[in-house]
């Protein structure tokens, strides 16, 4: 059941890098619907300029709290990331099909780029509840914020690639040794480059994996048809297929 | 107890509150935020004969209070609609209306008739003035003699409710109304979107994958709310107004201009409760105004 809330910004952390940590928490008496990793919440941005929602994947989720990693990179971010303690958003949530959990035992790698890093604490820590601790290469420009870092590593093998070479591999993350290594499945969540990059060799190389798209999307319900992505069985909607995709789904 | 009841013609609905094609999919995507017994009606997301893929990604981009798209009329065709999509929705409690495209005039015609023959449906929007398809839709609707020549055809196989939605992209929408008037429909509605297109000059290239796409949400109120009026008197059929309504307020403008009911559009993509918070709006405005029918607004402009 998805539900349309209004949720009260409980704290807001500045990362480095410029991303914001925000932690929001449903009214007085009523709990956050039940949410699986991978999904993602739409946001009402409410302020001048910005019409309609903007989609967010959720970093973490229980019955009282929605964590989020929002990157300020355009008119509807920049402004979330303005936010303080005690203002309120409208969230509708959850929406969308999450990653698959793989059977017990799997060897898991995930892949983050950027903030497309934010789905694979939850998922991370979905997976080590079965005993699964997952790697999880994570590529950036350059050095990613420490505490962000310390949160991931918890439940995850975490190895950072930068661009600049000022923290972890220098390098893409599928040029990391990590990568080379065999996997059960490998989970994926990025830029576009690097998300047909990794297609491209586990493609090549046979790998179980999945990616998380964000294509531009108006209602996040699957009404307007506007997030839609070429698919093996034709155009199918982001927002209520995805936003996770099986690579055999994907013709890229 | 205020009267919120309204009629199109032959058809009375409880308010006069609708949801417009293509922004409400098929009704059931809303109904964990609704109860769609409570809308007036609903307009399904427009219905061709066969199924379209519509156009590619990307399909949509914010402007200044709106938005365009550019779906081009995705469905998986009428058969699905009605036997997958109909069974499902024929008994929601509010009146459920088909919006019906093609490509030609065949296809507007075999597509209504499988809808007479199949369904017990009352009313369907006949969708001569969508943007974002290379054959048929607004080449339909941008002149006189097209208008009045699918209305005509698809009249003789549809004995139901006719509305026809028309295309604001016209010198004249009075003349296109009066046509489709003139050819046999029970009302019309209006507007569908304006023909628009957006830039993104980083990258020196069209926002849309199809360079120009439909413009809706509330930058183009005024413009529908202008369309309206000047139609409502010049036609003697109902009219239906849409076009950037997302308060109750912006609904009582269109009833004011001579609108007999409304779709929201665009708002649903915001708000997926929109329609019961401008009902209850209107509402609240009749108490505060001691009005004791809706309707009695209408056209008072």
């Amino acid at each position: 059941m998805k539900k349309q809330q209004t949720l009260t910004v409980r704290s807001i952390s500045h990362l480095t890098g410029g991303s914001v940590h925000i932690t929001l928490c449903p009214p007085q008496g009523e709990a956050l619907p039940p949410m699986q990793p991978g999904q993602f919440v739409e946001v009402a941005i409410g302020k001048a300029d910005v019409l309609l929602n903007r989609p967010f994947s959720i970093f973490h989720a229980d019955a009282e709290s929605l964590e989020l990693l929002v990157k300020p990179l355009g008119r509807a971010t920049d402004v979330l990331a303005d936010y303080a303690a005690g203002d309120t958003m409208r969230v509708i949530s959850p929406l969308g099909r999450g990653f698959r959990m793989p059977a017990v035992g799997s060897k898991v790698l995930l892949i983050g780029g950027g903030v497309g890093v934010a789905p694979f604490y939850f998922h991370a820590e979905a997976l080590l509840r079965i005993g699964i601790r997952p790697t999880l290469l994570y590529g950036e420009r350059t050095t990613p914020d420490a505490s962000l870092i310390a949160t991931l590593s918890a439940v995850a093998d975490v190895k950072v690639c930068t661009d600049d070479g000022s923290c972890g591999f220098h390098g893409l993350v599928t040029q990391h040794p990590a990568f080379a290594c065999d996997y059960d499945l490998v989970q994926v969540c990025g830029p576009m480059p690097m998300m047909k990059a990794v297609y491209a060799q586990a493609r090549e190389r046979g790998l179980d994996t999945q990616f998380s798209l964000e294509n531009k999307m108006a209602c996040g319900l699957g009404a307007c048809l506007c997030c839609v992505e070429k698919t093996t069985t034709g155009n199918r909607c982001v927002c209520t297929d995805g936003p996770v995709f099986n690579i055999d789904e994907l013709p890229w | 107890m205020v009267d919120l009841s309204t009629k199109i013609g032959d058809i009375a609905l409880s308010n006069p509150v609708l949801t417009a094609s293509g922004t409400f999919g098929y009704g059931l995507e809303y109904s964990d935020f609704l109860d769609l017994g409570r809308l007036g009606g609903f307009v399904v997301k427009g219905t061709t004969l066969e199924g379209r893929q519509g156009n590619d990604y990307p399909r949509m981009a914010e402007t200044p209070s709106g938005m365009l798209n550019a779906v081009g009329l995705q469905n998986k065709g009428v058969d699905h609609f009605i036997e997958h999509i109909y069974p499902r929705i024929r008994d929601c409690g509010s009146e459920v209306i088909v919006n019906v495209s093609g490509a030609c005039i065949a296809d507007y015609v075999a597509c209504a008739g499988r809808i007479a023959d199949r369904t017990e449906l009352r009313v369907i929007e006949l969708n001569i003035s969508c943007p974002n398809v290379k054959q048929g839709g607004m080449a339909f609707g941008t002149t006189c003699e097209g208008a009045s020549e699918v209305v005509s055809a698809v009249r003789k196989a549809w004995p139901g409710h006719l509305m026809v939605k028309l295309s604001p992209n016209v010198t004249s929408i009075t003349d296109i109304a009066k046509a489709v008037e003139g050819a046999g429909a029970d009302s019309v509605s209006l507007i569908n979107t304006l023909l628009g297109m957006a830039i993104d000059v980083e990258r020196r290239r069209p926002l849309l994958s199809t360079v120009t796409g439909g413009m809706s949400g509330p930058a183009v109120r005024p413009i529908a709310v202008r369309m309206v009026w000047q139609v409502a008197k010049a036609v003697g059929i109902p009219v239906v107004g849409l076009g950037g309504i997302r308060t109750a307020s912006d609904a009582l403008e269109f009833i004011m201009a001579g609108a007999s009911a409304i779709q929201v559009g665009t708002a649903n993509f915001i708000d997926p409760a929109v329609t019961m918070h401008i009902i209850d709006g209107l509402e609240d405005y009749c108490r505060r105004h001691n009005v004791e029918r809706l309707m009695d607004l209408r056209g008072i402009i």
